[in-house]
């Protein structure tokens, strides 16, 4: 039996460290790869309570969530192709004109 | 006891390949441990008997989100990242910030008394329970993400197509007024 | 059943069928070079043992002894790292796939040991209430193989074989997953084992309810095309293809490396063919035509077998009698063709399904 509060720190220290890679990274695919994990930081927050309060909806929700991030995933790529294409950087510091 | 050995483990792990990636200066090391962080958690979801969840966090993410991110890395031939000045502001005001929050965040949770255990395979997450919630009480959002798939798959396709693609999608026929006449006047280039 | 029973005979077990699998995959190099052989109108291999049954074992012994030759320019973790994880993830999913039924084995006592009563149990390492998901995660983590191995080759040969091969692996995965939910929809569960023992039994009177007649043709040949494509062989082979990107994703690999590469394309190939026979084939069903107890446990292993057999027979036969697609043609008919027919069938099939209800 694994105490609830131990899940919800595991998922809180996940967020964490994405918020964290989003502030410092400065590459335009790692900021996005932190994303990816504040998303499944939550989606094991998610799943924690489903087990909780024996409600289903938690896990249903969970699929929802890797849904929209993979949808996001695909449309966030193609951007940061077309960027490169037309910056040729992936550094975030340096994509600071809106015309070039 | 073996099922607190295991949470450990695996949450041991997630957490060593979340602080890997913050570390990592190769934007495909920090991919790599993407990878592990997601396989880790799919490990921690089979202990909280979520295992139609643990099969598709494999399946989708691990399995087709990571092999995006890593094919973009490859094609676009990311370098090791700089060290600019922001990143340097960033890192000294962002980590004590973070850490500071993510501590009193996890001695709130820890300190409650009134959250219970939760044992191993405590909610049976079989497909077919799941699928039936999916089809009836969560109908409209399910078929709102499928929306929602058409609409980013037609959005990557347009964005990271190539601008002359698209205005001269048909190879040999003239795409411009321009291109109309160089090829009447007989100089026009296939 | 006590823990530590449990745990010897999973042991037993996984060691059993690994070493199978592994012999089955050196053998089926030597079934290729055979059946290629003849239908070239020559002999293959017929020196080492009879009819060259021994070739497997000097191709071992001459890869264990060839030079690893180790590239200056090359990222060395992952490319170390890479052929591990293609053959740890062609080798992984035979745990979920059931051989044949519940085994009985007797009381086991030697001698004057003590006795350690009967047991019995199921011809297959474990049954996962999820086993086809799980087959299909690990096939799409087996696109890291290929990937990481283009990739850390810091050659554009390689690179460019890697990058083609795994946008061709997601994309045939997606019709391979769409073709079994077909097979789903008919037999009510994701288990491995359910799904093969609703195929029992005839209709007709000589028809046996094998899912390849019983509805699901069209999905037989889907997942047989996707399987194909997605263990990168002929007529999908163009990121291997040695008139087009030299080797592709390995050809900055030598010796065992290499051999590892060799034999996890070997093992997908032995695990996509287990996996055609369990959901289209019936599995282990087939005519019980002894009465001896001994033999009427084994007899369901040797259709299994025989089957699977014919599966890899059907993969030689295919890859010396078509030409391979382009690159262009091979997205096109994955997306455009594949996709649609899996989707088609699949609303198909639910409604003949609900129809019957």
């Amino acid at each position: 039996m694994i105490p609830l509060s131990y899940y919800l720190v595991l998922s809180g220290i996940l967020f964490a460290c994405g918020v964290l890679g989003f502030l410092i990274k400065r590459n335009i695919i790692t900021i996005f790869m932190s994303i990816e994990l504040m998303l499944n930081g939550v989606n094991l927050s998610f799943v924690a309570f489903a087990a909780h309060w024996h409600a289903l909806s938690g896990q249903v929700f969970v699929f929802f969530v890797m849904v929209v991030a993979a949808a996001e995933a695909a449309v966030g790529l193609a951007i940061i192709i077309a960027v490169y294409r037309t910056r040729e950087t992936l550094n975030v510091d340096q994509v600071n004109l809106l015309k070039l | 006891m073996l099922t607190l050995a295991l949470f450990l483990f695996f949450g041991a792990v997630c957490v060593a390949g979340a602080v890997n990636l913050l570390v990592q200066s190769h934007p495909i090391n920090s991919a790599l441990s993407l990878i592990v962080v997601m396989a880790s958690l799919a490990a921690e979801y089979l202990l909280l008997g979520a295992e139609f969840v643990a099969a598709v966090q494999v399946i989708v993410y691990a399995g087709a989100i990571m092999v995006l991110f890593l094919i973009t890395i490859m094609l676009l031939n990311a370098g090791k990242e700089e060290r600019t000045k922001g990143s340097r502001v960033a890192t000294l005001l962002g980590v004590p910030g973070v850490v500071i929050g993510g501590v009193l965040v996890a001695w709130t949770l820890i300190h409650r008394s009134d959250m219970g255990n939760v044992a191993i395979g405590a909610l049976p997450g079989d497909p077919k329970a799941i699928a039936r919630l999916l089809f009836h009480e969560f109908l409209l959002p399910f078929e709102v993400t499928s929306v929602l798939i058409l609409i980013a798959i037609m959005g990557a396709v347009v964005l990271a197509s190539r601008p002359e693609a698209i205005a001269r999608p048909h190879p040999g026929v003239p795409a411009t007024q321009e291109e109309r006449k160089l090829v009447a006047v007989g100089k026009g280039r296939s | 059943m006590s823990i530590t029973t449990f745990i010897i005979i999973s042991i037993i077990k996984s060691a059993a069928v690994i070493g199978i699998l592994l012999t089955a995959v050196a053998y089926s190099v030597w079934l290729e070079r055979k059946v290629s052989a003849h239908i070239q109108n020559r002999w293959g291999p017929t020196r080492v043992g009879p009819f060259g049954l021994l070739q497997p074992l000097a191709d071992g012994v001459k890869f264990i002894f060839k030079e690893d030759l180790t590239q200056p320019h090359v990222y060395k973790p992952l490319y170390i790292a890479a052929p591990i994880i293609a053959v740890v993830f062609a080798i992984t999913s035979i745990s979920v796939i059931p051989f044949g039924n519940w085994v009985n084995v007797g009381r086991i006592q030697v001698g004057s040991s003590p006795d350690f009563g009967s047991w019995g149990t199921y011809l297959q390492i474990t049954d996962v209430n999820i086993g086809l998901l799980i087959v299909l995660g690990i096939t799409s983590m087996g696109v890291y193989g290929v990937a990481l191995a283009g990739w850390s080759s810091n050659s554009k040969y390689a690179l460019l074989g890697g990058l083609r091969a795994s946008a061709q692996m997601i994309s045939y995965e997606v019709s391979l997953g769409l073709s079994l939910v077909g097979v789903l929809i008919m037999a009510g569960s994701l288990s491995l084992r359910d799904i093969v023992n609703a195929q029992g039994g005839v209709f007709w009177h000589f028809i046996p309810r094998w899912n390849i007649f019983h509805g699901q043709t069209l999905a037989f040949f889907i997942y047989l095309i996707s399987a194909y494509a997605e263990t990168n062989r002929t007529p999908f082979d163009l990121p291997e293809a040695e008139s087009e990107l030299v080797a592709g994703y390995h050809t900055e690999y030598s010796a065992m490396k290499f051999a590892m590469f060799f034999m996890a394309e070997y093992a997908n190939m032995v695990t996509v063919a287990c996996i055609a026979t369990l959901l289209f084939l019936g599995g282990w069903h087939g005519p019980l035509i002894f009465t001896s107890p001994i033999l009427q446990a084994i007899m369901p292993v040797v259709w299994f077998c025989l089957k699977v057999f014919f599966f890899m027979f059907l993969y030689v036969w295919v890859r010396w009698t078509l030409p391979r697609f382009r690159y262009d043609q091979l997205m096109a008919f994955g997306w455009k063709v594949l996709l649609p027919l899996a989707l088609a069938n699949i609303v198909y099939t639910a409604l003949v399904v609900a129809w019957r209800a």
